[in-house]
């Protein structure tokens, strides 16, 4: 008992990290289902931790309250960027969305309320381990009983192909809006956990990089698949620090994994043990 | 003042659409989004100080860099596309693989050099005199880097329309298997069409390296995301609309800095470019409408 104290003492941060980044790359992996390359997750993250961060220090609102309203704000932003964007597929809409992010990075980097590039300080560290991994236990569950109903029947016919899914019915803006909104909202999670888990933010935690880290961890963990997502984002979190004896070599290791993963485990870490045909196209 | 921040932006916009015109050719002929564009851009920039350094002529250090360049260029291809073409891997996958190799150089660089500003020391670039014309003032410097990209378009431009490789390169991307069948070896159009675009990208980042007579391991992250934007808006895949948008971003920037705006220079030239995605997916001279992923 006192070994696993003393482990969890010495590695909580990242512990912590490990649950946050998991839950941004169920976000990610909400839209991948849906066929969209839509990368907007860190400027959702970066919009939700604000609001967080904007009603704790200037309202001295209760931190689960100034969540919950991030939560919301970051879905709402979500729906409504799926509007503009409706009629962008692949590559554009991945560079639509990176777009949106640059430009919400960029508000947040001259704003007045939040704090321009010296971001927000002073957060109140109320996102503990316990807090981060309920987080990530409710958006696992919600994300499971999601997937027993007809709305991601919806989801995957969409992502197949969009023309047999508007054949049967589907209302393919509707299902894409959804999955911006319910993507936007788990990312608005992390984004609040964040914040109130590192005590302070600024925009560039919020950028293109870290939208990169996110779909790195999808693609590796297996494109469609949740659990994929999960095992990517722990995996490529834990990496690094496994490899810390390397030193100087970490960073290019670090590199040469990710791309040996890549290159040679074709539907990413999930397709390790399931069975069946592996899928990878998106 | 509008004059000069015109002229400016014809500086800044030659830069970025020879970057450009590298990135939108990978994405014409292979279809995929090449994120270590960017990387090559930085590492042909340090090699041009390392030759610079070494008592190497400029002009020289410039070509050699760019030569690196497009070397560095065939290299990630084989490392981190070619494996994925041979199994039909779609787009998302090979751009995860370009951020690896990305990873990778930024690393190599970063172990060579280590993470201080360099400075080319050679070619009298901080004396280069003042040049006054009318309105306006520019330095030798920028009026020979403005010449440098200018004429590697113009090469690009011939070498596409009027060149063996040209054709071929122009057929694989119409379409790749009925290239193939008419007998265009892929593999090697492919390797030339990476040495071209990551000579060109390399080019841009040694010119941008002596614009500013700094180099840095961080130097590519501005225009990797502006290179979308300048792509997007040219029509992706599209050559002559890599060398508009690229104008375009370019005088956008230097306005928007005129209108006192310099802050958020970033999020108009983006809020530009996600206007015209959405009116225009397109773009303003692509052929092709929306794309399936």
């Amino acid at each position: 008992m006192n070994a696993l104290a003393d482990f969890y003492a010495r590695h909580s941060q990242l512990i912590d990290q490990i649950g946050i980044n998991a839950v941004l790359a169920l976000s990610l992996s909400v839209s991948l289902q849906a066929g969209q390359l839509a990368l907007a997750q860190a400027a959702f993250m970066g919009i939700a931790a604000y609001v967080s961060a904007i009603l704790t220090l200037n309202y001295h609102w209760p931190t689960a309250a100034t969540i919950l309203v991030a939560v919301i704000a970051a879905a709402v932003v979500g729906a409504a960027l799926a509007y503009p964007v409706r009629r962008l597929r692949g590559v554009f809409l991945a560079i639509a969305t990176i777009g949106f992010g640059e430009i919400v990075r960029v508000i947040a980097n001259n704003l007045g309320v939040t704090g321009g590039a010296e971001g927000m300080s002073g957060l109140p560290q109320d996102a503990n381990t316990l807090a981060i991994y309920a987080s990530l236990a409710v958006v696992a569950l919600v994300l499971f009983l999601l997937s027993r109903t007809k709305f991601a029947l919806a989801v995957a016919l969409v992502r197949e192909d969009e023309h047999a899914a508007r054949g049967v019915g589907v209302d393919v803006g509707t299902v894409r809006t959804l999955s911006l909104a319910l993507g936007g909202a788990i990312a608005g999670l992390a984004g609040a956990l964040y914040a109130h888990s590192s005590a302070f933010i600024t925009p560039n935690d919020f950028g293109f990089e870290r939208m990169e880290q996110i779909l790195v961890w999808c693609v590796i963990g297996g494109v469609t698949s949740p659990v994929g997502a999960v095992l990517g984002a722990a995996g490529l979190s834990v990496l690094p620090e496994l490899i810390r004896f390397l030193a100087d070599y970490r960073e290019i290791t670090n590199g040469i994994i990710l791309l040996l993963v890549i290159v040679f485990v074709p539907g990413g870490l999930a397709s390790l043990w399931r069975r069946g045909p592996v899928r990878v196209r998106v | 003042m509008v004059a000069q921040q015109l002229l400016n932006g014809l500086f800044l916009g030659a830069v970025y659409a020879l970057f450009a015109v590298g990135y939108t050719l990978v994405f014409g002929v292979l279809d995929i989004l090449n994120l270590a564009h960017a990387a090559i851009f930085t590492a042909s920039a340090f090699v041009a100080f390392s030759l610079a350094a070494a008592g190497v002529p400029l002009p020289l250090a410039f070509l050699g860099a760019a030569a690196v360049g497009g070397i560095l260029g065939i290299l990630l291809d084989r490392v981190a596309f070619a494996p994925l073409r041979r199994r039909n891997a779609g787009t998302l996958v090979p751009l995860i693989s370009s951020i690896g190799v990305a990873i990778i150089i930024g690393a190599v660089l970063r172990g060579i050099y280590g993470v201080d500003e360099k400075h080319f020391t050679t070619g009298g670039l901080d004396t280069a005199p003042a040049i006054h014309l009318g309105p306006v003032t520019f330095t030798a410097v920028e009026l020979t880097i403005f010449v440098a990209a200018v004429a590697l378009m113009v090469v690009l431009s011939w070498v596409l329309r009027a060149t063996t490789l040209g054709r071929r390169i122009r057929a694989v991307a119409a379409d790749r298997i009925a290239a193939a069948l008419l007998g265009v070896d892929l593999e090697r159009t492919i390797a030339a069409t990476f040495f071209i675009a990551s000579s060109l990208g390399g080019a841009a980042g040694v010119l941008t390296g002596l614009e500013y007579n700094s180099v840095t391991l961080d130097m590519g992250s501005p225009i990797e995301l502006k290179g979308l934007a300048i792509i997007i808006l040219g029509g992706m895949g599209s050559v002559t609309g890599a060398v508009i948008g690229g104008f375009i971003i370019g005088a956008v920037e230097t306005l928007s800095i005129a209108a006192g705006l310099s802050e958020w220079r970033d999020a108009i030239t983006f809020g530009v470019m996600f206007v015209i995605l959405v009116a225009r997916p397109s773009g303003l001279f692509g052929k092709r409408a929306l794309r399936q992923a």
